[in-house]
């Protein structure tokens, strides 16, 4: 059988699917990106070929995205994670859609038409307001691990907003809050109520909304927040977390398709 | 993958003929010669025919930039008081000078030459002034100038009339600092000269219409040293003519300054001087080319007319798209766009530049709306890399040339 690969190496985490012809995926793997992208790369890869019963003759075409995108020596192609984040949304959602991809160091906003094709896309600003290094500071600073976070937003019926736009002053304001005796689940669901504000101001919604990345994966909270913030709901693709990989998997048919036979 | 620039063989001449400006600026005490400060579209013209040796402090902020000497600079600056917000040509001069460091010394010069008198036009923004005045308090000097309307929709006589009167009002200042009476004949070649000087620079920049272009963005910014400070002199006219020839020569034998171009950008705001060669790169692997600016374009004045010396002056600095509104600017996008083949225009978000940033008040969009063109926005700074992300802008011009592609074949 012949499979195809999508690696998406991020500020954070490094993400690979491996899928068929038809986009079934058959093999993913998740990794910190570590400081060697070309290392990791090998590791998810051979890792989640052997869970799949598949070596690497078998893959036919393969593509990398990702702040690593350039360290992947044997994806023969690569694409941006704005590219990538839309063709995984789009696969699973065909039709006008925004898609919001919120990532550990950036977040995106991407307009797709009917057709998949994108109108347009977003970066936020040089600054860590939100996205995920902004909830991380936050967990730090409340001394509760990332992955609680979803369950303490959860918990929590009230609206403690933190009003500065610097994660550095919203940390501050953050021990102010601690100081006043807040439960730590209000100031949670107000960090992440500081990351919905941030991805509204970006742009504004054309079609459905469609939500991706790691901390929608993790936090589905934020991403039923994120929704309500653009009065609709944020529709989640499976595994949010893999979708620009799973998006770079699809361009690596795409790409195989192209060549002459 | 590695893309190279094409030289331009002109520039070994531009080279010799910045290097002898600067020399000559240098000396300027020594052979008696006085010395003026002048914004970068200020009235240079009237300068030159009194005699001064005319500096435009701009050209040290982008050197200083360029060096990536600024990065160390500006902080100094902003220890004195001058905010990290404000223009950081500003901050990364008065740096330089706090901290006694120029690009000059590596040519074996001393820093910028004292000025006699800071003559400015607050047509760009009101930083230019502040800066003046900066030096004007420590060597005690006269800091003059014309302080311009700015968001303006028609250019009118009212508007003219204005503008020329505090042209003239500089005069009799002027006349004290040089010692001597203006000439109004020299002022006319002087003018004669600079129309010129734009009109072959203008020809430079239009040959970029041509497909594939000869030149992008990135070499206009080098190329247009002597359009900035030597304009009203017949060594830029000299040195144009030879630049325009071989670029006419590259478009007839349809050389391309980027191999294989497929995609045409313009470039609206600032120039990231610390970057330049880097985002050159990037956009030639891409095989993208930057063929069109307002930057570079800013020193187009084909309203200089010597036979109305102060109110054809006025409107050329006027016109400028920079002090326009922007309905105004607008317009001329469109028709940039449409001129030059334009597939996608990059806007630079200049955080210490916020008149020569024009995507802060919904203009993309309406340009987009008339041109039906798409853009990117990359956040950045023209001296200040402190503003700017290497990673994020990488990615953010690569999405747009992968948009653009998309839409091109």
């Amino acid at each position: 059988m012949k499979v195809y690969c999508g690696i998406d190496i991020g500020a954070s985490a490094a993400k690979l699917v491996v899928i068929d012809g038809a986009g079934r995926v058959c093999a993913q793997g998740v990794q910190r990106s570590g400081i060697d992208y070309t290392r990791t790369a090998d590791t998810l890869l051979d890792a989640a070929l052997a869970n799949a019963g598949l070596d690497r003759s078998q893959v036919a075409g393969a593509v990398s995205t990702g702040y690593g995108r350039d360290n992947v020596p044997w994806a023969a192609g690569k694409m941006t994670e704005i590219a990538c984040h839309g063709k995984g949304a789009w696969f699973h959602f065909p039709q006008p859609i925004t898609v919001i991809d919120i990532g550990a160091q950036d977040s995106k906003v991407i307009h797709l038409d009917e057709t998949g094709k994108r109108q347009s896309f977003k970066m936020n600003r040089k600054c860590a307001a939100g996205t995920g290094a902004f909830i991380e500071e936050i967990a730090h600073r409340l001394a509760v691990d990332v992955a609680q976070l979803n369950g303490l937003a959860a918990k929590s019926a009230v609206d403690v907003p933190l009003g500065s736009f610097c994660t550095v002053f919203a940390a501050t304001e953050v021990l102010e809050k601690i100081r006043k005796g807040v439960a730590v689940e209000d100031i949670v669901k107000g960090a992440f109520s500081s990351v919905v504000k941030r991805i509204v101001e970006m742009d504004t919604l054309t079609g459905a909304l469609v939500a991706t990345g790691g901390v929608v994966a993790h936090n589905p909270v934020l991403a039923h927040m994120l929704g309500k913030a653009f009065s609709t709901e944020a529709l989640l693709p499976p595994e949010p977390q893999f979708t620009g990989a799973f998006g770079a998997a699809l361009f690596a048919i795409e790409k195989n398709n192209a060549q002459p036979a | 993958m590695s893309a190279e620039r094409r030289d331009i063989e002109a520039t070994k001449k531009m080279k010799g003929l910045m290097g002898r400006y600067f020399t000559e600026l240098m000396s300027g005490p020594e052979s008696g010669r006085k010395t003026a400060w002048c914004t970068s579209v200020g009235p240079g013209e009237l300068l030159h025919a009194l005699g001064f040796n005319v500096y435009y402090p701009e050209n040290h902020g982008a050197m200083l930039g360029a060096t990536r000497m600024a990065t160390d600079l500006i902080p100094v600056a902003n220890a004195r008081g001058f905010s990290p917000d404000i223009c950081s040509y500003l901050t990364s001069d008065i740096g330089s000078y706090l901290k006694g460091e120029s690009p000059f010394n590596k040519m074996n010069l001393p820093g910028p030459p004292k000025a006699d008198v800071l003559v400015f036009n607050t047509n760009q923004c009101r930083d230019v002034k502040d800066w003046f005045q900066f030096y004007a308090r420590e060597w005690n000097v006269p800091c003059i100038g014309v302080h311009s309307p700015r968001a303006v929709g028609d250019v009118d006589k009212i508007i003219i009339e204005a503008v020329a009167k505090q042209i003239k009002a500089l005069v009799p200042t002027l006349e004290m600092v040089a010692g001597c009476k203006l000439d109004m004949d020299k002022l006319k070649e002087v003018i004669a000269l600079s129309k010129r000087c734009t009109e072959l620079w203008k020809g430079v920049l239009k040959t970029a219409v041509a497909v594939p272009a000869p030149l992008t963005f990135f070499d206009e910014t080098i190329q247009m040293g002597p359009a900035v400070v030597l304009r009203g002199t017949q060594e830029a006219i000299d040195y144009y003519e030879v630049l325009l020839a071989e670029l006419e020569q590259r478009v007839a034998d349809g050389v391309a300054a980027v191999e294989g171009e497929t995609c045409r950008i313009y470039w609206e705001g600032m120039p990231i001087w610390g970057k330049l060669s880097a985002l050159a790169g990037q956009f030639a692997q891409l095989k993208t080319a930057v063929v069109a600016s307002t930057y570079c374009n800013s020193w187009v004045f084909d309203d200089l007319d010597p036979d109305d010396p102060f109110e054809s002056m006025a409107r050329a600095y006027t016109e400028l798209f920079i002090c326009r509104s922007d309905d105004r600017k607008e317009r001329y996008m469109q028709e940039m766009i449409a001129t030059f083949s334009i597939d996608g225009v990059l806007y630079h978000d200049a955080k210490t530049c916020p008149n020569n940033s024009n995507n802060r008040y919904d203009l993309p969009r309406r340009v987009q709306e008339r041109t039906g063109k798409p853009y990117v926005v990359v956040n950045g700074d023209l001296n200040d890399l402190r503003l700017y992300s290497e990673e994020q802008t990488r990615t953010n011009i690569e999405a747009f040339v992968e948009q653009l592609a998309e839409g091109v074949n």
